[in-house]
């Protein structure tokens, strides 16, 4: 980022603060901004959702934008038990996504691994009055005594914030739900697991059209799997998947029923060069995002995010090193699981930048525009409400300056892999384990 | 009116909104205008249940407010109602409103229904706005000019709407609101608005103008048709978007009525060889479902002409095609063909078809054919093809899928009736016994029913001779599941058979199995004689069911006690 964008902590919302146990049913597993970035939804492993909203500025603090607080809080998913196959379904929450807005509600689409809910989020300010049938504390009257019949009045009450859910899409799914997204129609939605990918439409929930399915008559034969979906923000007949094999294929609905055929491959050459016994587990791409515009996406995989023409299939327009210090640390990190952890990477509104987590509870950002980068943390050391945030350095060479941390002192506990950023303004938030941190950049 | 009268005799709670039309008889016309619908109008917090029922209620509200002067009270919660997500309320809402228009003055129109409707046209959100679109219709035709023309600027408005919600609200009302429109301005504005909203970026928006098309077709004269519709749908048969292609084959026969003669000839028939050559299979089978009522439509006098130059050809490649379901498709229909085409064109040209089709290894294509043998019967008989009707249908009728199975068993009594009793006995007879003692037991209920039907159709004494016989005779299998079938099949036959063969063959074998080592058959046997009793006679219920009833009830196994105990008192011999 430019030198004069300064980043400080909005105020950092944790959940319950247990630093010491990061197992807690309260590690956020996803993070979303609504439409116009009013609200903020997070979900978490015990499958809650908490949403938080933007409050208005104030007037005595007009330098700042207003904070985020909490607005609805529910539980959307319990665990369950899958009796056929005698397996757990766990209740984290693997995606939540905004449907755009059509009243004076909100909507969102949560998922866990096999079941995804529409869930309605409503304010409630007023409250009837002026029963015949009972008093104001809720008595019975004795019918005999009343002599007139009244009609109830509305009267107002405080703020009651209500969630409830409207729809449940469920039993289409044999392999976990990894992605949904909600098409730029705003009637119908994908929803992706390792094989297939449903097409549902927000109505019909008995019902929803497979137009993916990549498993292979014969599962012996099974090389690849689907890492990621998305649809086009505005082509309502585009969407794209991932896979663990580094690959995007891009799909158009209008073509054919069944998009077992993709329209567009994009798949970059390998380098020879940098071959390793690593090498296709760290190309598995862990998150694909269109850019607003329609006209890029971008892709996570472990050491990179890159960025590609939706024009250009042979190779990606842009690459930017998220941390590749860790290339020669493949094998503790594959010992120790780390180079599975799935990173998620997320655009600004203006499409000039572009945000990834790490570890160590570091966050990256690229400007694509000045090629600049910088590494903030997320943590409540370095995160004193109204502090400003300071860039942060790996060395990795042998000397280590003061400020920098070593490779070898990073923890790979402290892993951010949900970050989202406001649809308009400079606001992120960014999810650290079972803490979230919201971040604005300061005006001046 | 005695008020507390009428508290007392109906369960007031006024969240009951099912009796509300109660509630406002008690309250009387003019508090239920002035407390009852403005709380009405804010509560809208409830279940979708509620608020349908709300809705729908509403409808009917118009004496309940003072009668059509007052009808304009309903409006605001209405409004309300037209503005909340939930789709089956928003339809609800718009229905009733459609329902009170009618009742609205003229001057009431414009003062208070029309204000409603710009103010939905012109809501913040979607919803208010896919609502209005369903309005603009009743009340156009008894507004000023003044008035019809805001009404077309905002129709025009939500056409070009940026949310495709509101666009695929007002392509799904552009044939109604056309058909309302004086003529001139159907030619001058519909038209454009339907050119743009058929070359939408949503393919969602694109479909649902070709229902439209089939509407604003319907309404022009002939000679507008070629420069002012068909451009448009045209476009629409050569889609990028396969559903929307789709469309178009689905909607064929409308639109083939809608554009007469001269064009259908001149375009859709091209077009709809086209679509029966789409590349995508849902569009072809689509296609192929239409394929009879096409060419029953066409003009007569070169009919015969165009199918078999054009529509026949495309037809022997769908017998072919690579997909089941456009063959199952084409199956449903074909048959449909030799009536159109006559006796010559049928056994040349359309019984190579049948049989290929009859031998398909697709159960439901044969399946299909199978159920639609009338129509060649008429035109050919069924003898040409009970050649190769046979096998397929034996080979249905010992499919692994049950449900094939079962499917083939519901054609029986149809395909008995076509071919005749001696074609029967000789060939399916064994095949519908076969289907008594199938594993699974909704095959064996479906042929007792099936039995029964043949009865109906055959009469009790070729019943007699043939299956009467084989039935008892199951009576003696080693296993009890097909002991019991003997004793459903008498359930369902021994009405049809008559007194005579019940009492003489039927019952003694009922009442032998009352002996039975499995409980299950003893209390079935009670069941049994519960149903045939009434068609015994006195004298036979009296000396052989009543003693053997008797002894079912001291039975030790307890539902043969409780089954012997209630046939006696349903037959009434205690």
């Amino acid at each position: 980022m430019d030198g004069a964008r300064m980043w400080h902590v909005s105020e950092p919302l944790g959940v319950i603060h247990s630093d010491l146990c990061p197992f807690s049913a309260d590690i956020i597993s996803t993070v979303e901004f609504n439409y116009s970035g009013e609200l903020l939804a997070t979900g978490d492993k015990g499958g809650r959702v908490v949403i938080f909203q933007h409050e208005q500025e104030s007037k005595n603090r007009p330098h700042l934008r207003g904070e985020y607080n909490v607005y609805s809080t529910f539980q959307s998913h319990e665990p369950e038990f899958d009796y056929l196959k005698s397996l757990e379904i766990e209740e984290k929450i693997n995606k939540i996504r905004w449907l755009p807005q059509q009243n004076a509600a909100h909507f969102l689409l949560s998922t866990n691994d096999k079941t995804i809910k529409l869930w309605k989020i409503s304010e409630r300010d007023k409250r009837a009055e002026g029963y015949n049938l009972k008093d104001e504390d809720g008595r019975l009257r004795d019918p005999f005594r009343i002599t007139s019949l009244r009609v109830p009045v509305l009267m107002p009450m405080d703020l009651m914030v209500e969630a409830s859910p409207r729809r449940i899409f469920a039993n289409a799914h044999t392999y976990h739900i990894n992605s949904i997204s909600v098409n730029s129609d705003h009637e119908t939605y994908l929803s992706a697991d390792d094989l297939r990918i449903n097409l549902w439409h927000l109505e019909i929930t008995d019902r929803s059209f497979n137009i993916v399915d990549i498993k292979p008559a014969n599962m012996e034969e099974l090389t690849e799997v689907i890492t990621a979906a998305e649809c086009h923000p505005h082509q309502c007949n585009v969407f794209v998947y991932s896979s663990s094999k580094g690959t995007i294929r891009l799909c158009d609905m209008r073509a054919a029923a069944l998009c077992d055929r993709h329209s567009k491959f994009f798949e970059e050459p390998e380098d020879p060069s940098s071959r390793s016994f690593f090498s296709e587990i760290i190309s598995s791409i862990s998150d694909v995002k269109f850019s607003h515009s329609g006209r890029y996406m971008m892709t996570r995989d472990y050491l990179s995010v890159k960025v590609w023409d939706l024009n250009m299939e042979n190779r990606p327009v842009e690459t930017y090193q998220v941390h590749e210090y860790l290339r020669s640390k493949l094998c503790s990190l594959y010992e120790n699981d780390c180079i599975f952890d799935k990173f998620e990477c997320c655009w600004n509104g203006s499409d000039s930048a572009i945000m990834t987590g790490s570890y160590n509870n570091f966050f990256r950002m690229f400007d694509r525009n000045t090629r600049r980068d910088i590494t903030l943390e997320a943590s409540r050391e370095s995160s004193k409400p109204r502090a400003t945030l300071k860039p942060r350095k790996v060395s990795t060479g042998g000397k280590r300056k003061k400020d920098e941390i070593s490779v070898d002192s990073l923890d790979f506990n402290k892993k951010i892999l949900h970050t989202a950023w406001h649809p308009k303004d400079n606001v992120i938030a960014v999810a650290a384990t079972n803490n979230l941190y919201i971040f604005q950049d300061k005006i001046n | 009116m005695n008020v507390k009268v009428a508290i007392l005799s109906i369960q007031l709670r006024l969240n009951s909104i099912k009796k509300l039309s109660t509630i406002a008889l008690a309250l009387g016309v003019e508090r239920t205008r002035t407390e009852l619908l403005p709380f009405l109008t804010d509560t809208i917090y409830d279940e979708d249940e509620v608020l349908l029922a709300l809705a729908e209620q509403l409808g009917n509200f118009t004496m309940l407010v003072g009668g059509p002067e007052y009808v304009h009270c309903l409006l605001p919660p209405l409004e309300s109602l037209a503005t909340v997500e939930e789709t089956v309320v928003r339809d609800k809402a718009v229905e009733s409103l459609r329902k009170i228009s009618q009742e609205h003055s003229p001057v009431d129109l414009e003062v208070h229904f029309e204000p409603l409707v710009k103010r939905l046209a012109s809501g913040d959100w979607f919803t208010s706005r896919t609502s209005a679109c369903g309005l603009f219709s009743v009340c156009y035709p008894r507004v000023s000019s003044t008035v019809k023309a805001e009404i077309r600027q905002h129709f025009r408005t939500l056409c070009s709407d940026d949310t495709p919600m509101v666009r695929r609200a007002a392509a799904s009302k552009l044939g109604e609101f056309a058909k309302v429109l004086e003529l001139d301005y159907v030619k001058s504005d519909i038209i454009s608005l339907f050119t743009a909203l058929a070359s939408d970026e949503q393919d969602s928006v694109r479909l649902l103008a070709v229902e439209a098309c089939v509407s604003i077709a319907t309404l022009l004269p002939q000679e507008d048709l070629e420069t002012l519709v068909m451009p448009t749908l045209r476009q629409a048969a050569e889609d990028k978007s396969w559903r929307v292609r789709y469309m178009v084959a689905d909607k064929f026969s409308e639109l083939q009525k809608a554009v007469g003669p001269e064009i259908t000839k001149n375009d859709l028939v091209p077009a709809f060889q086209n679509l029966l050559k789409d590349c995508e299979a849902e569009v072809r089978a689509a296609a192929a479902n239409k394929v009879k009522e096409f060419c029953e439509n066409l003009p007569e006098d070169n009919r015969e002409q165009i199918i078999m130059t054009h529509i026949l050809p495309c037809v022997k490649e769908l017998v072919s095609d690579t997909n089941q379901h456009v063959k199952s498709a084409l199956a449903s229909v074909i048959m449909g063909l030799s009536t159109i085409l006559g006796k010559d064109n049928t056994i040349e040209h359309l019984l190579p078809l049948f049989l290929a089709q009859l031998k398909d290894e697709c159960p439901e294509v044969r399946l299909n054919i199978i159920s639609n043998l009338d129509c060649v019967n008429e035109v050919i008989g069924i003898r040409q093809l009970s050649q190769s009707l046979l096998p397929a249908i034996v080979e249905l009728a010992e499919d692994a899928k049950w449900r094939v199975r079962l499917a083939i068993i519901e054609y029986m009594p149809l395909l008995a009736g076509q071919l005749g009793v001696e074609f029967f006995d000789e060939k399916l007879n064994t095949l519908c016994m076969a289907w008594l003692i199938d594993h699974v037991y909704a095959i064996r209920e479906a042929a007792t029913c099936n039995l029964m039907k043949l009865v109906e159709k055959f009469g009790a004494e070729w019943a007699q001779n043939t299956i009467v016989p084989k039935v008892l005779g199951m009576a003696n299998d080693p296993n009890y599941l097909h002991r019991m079938t003997t004793l459903f099949c008498i359930n369902a036959l021994s009405e049809a058979c008559g007194q005579d063969i019940t009492t003489k063959q039927m019952l003694p074998v009922v009442l032998k199995m009352s002996n039975d080592q499995v409980a299950n058959v003893r209390f079935n046997v009670a069941k049994s004689l519960q149903k045939i009793g009434p068609v015994l006679d006195s004298n036979a219920l009296q000396t052989e069911v009543k003693p053997v009833l008797e002894k079912l009830a001291t039975d030790t196994d307890m539902d043969v006690k409780y089954f012997a105990q209630e046939a006696i008192s349903v037959l009434a011999l205690a």
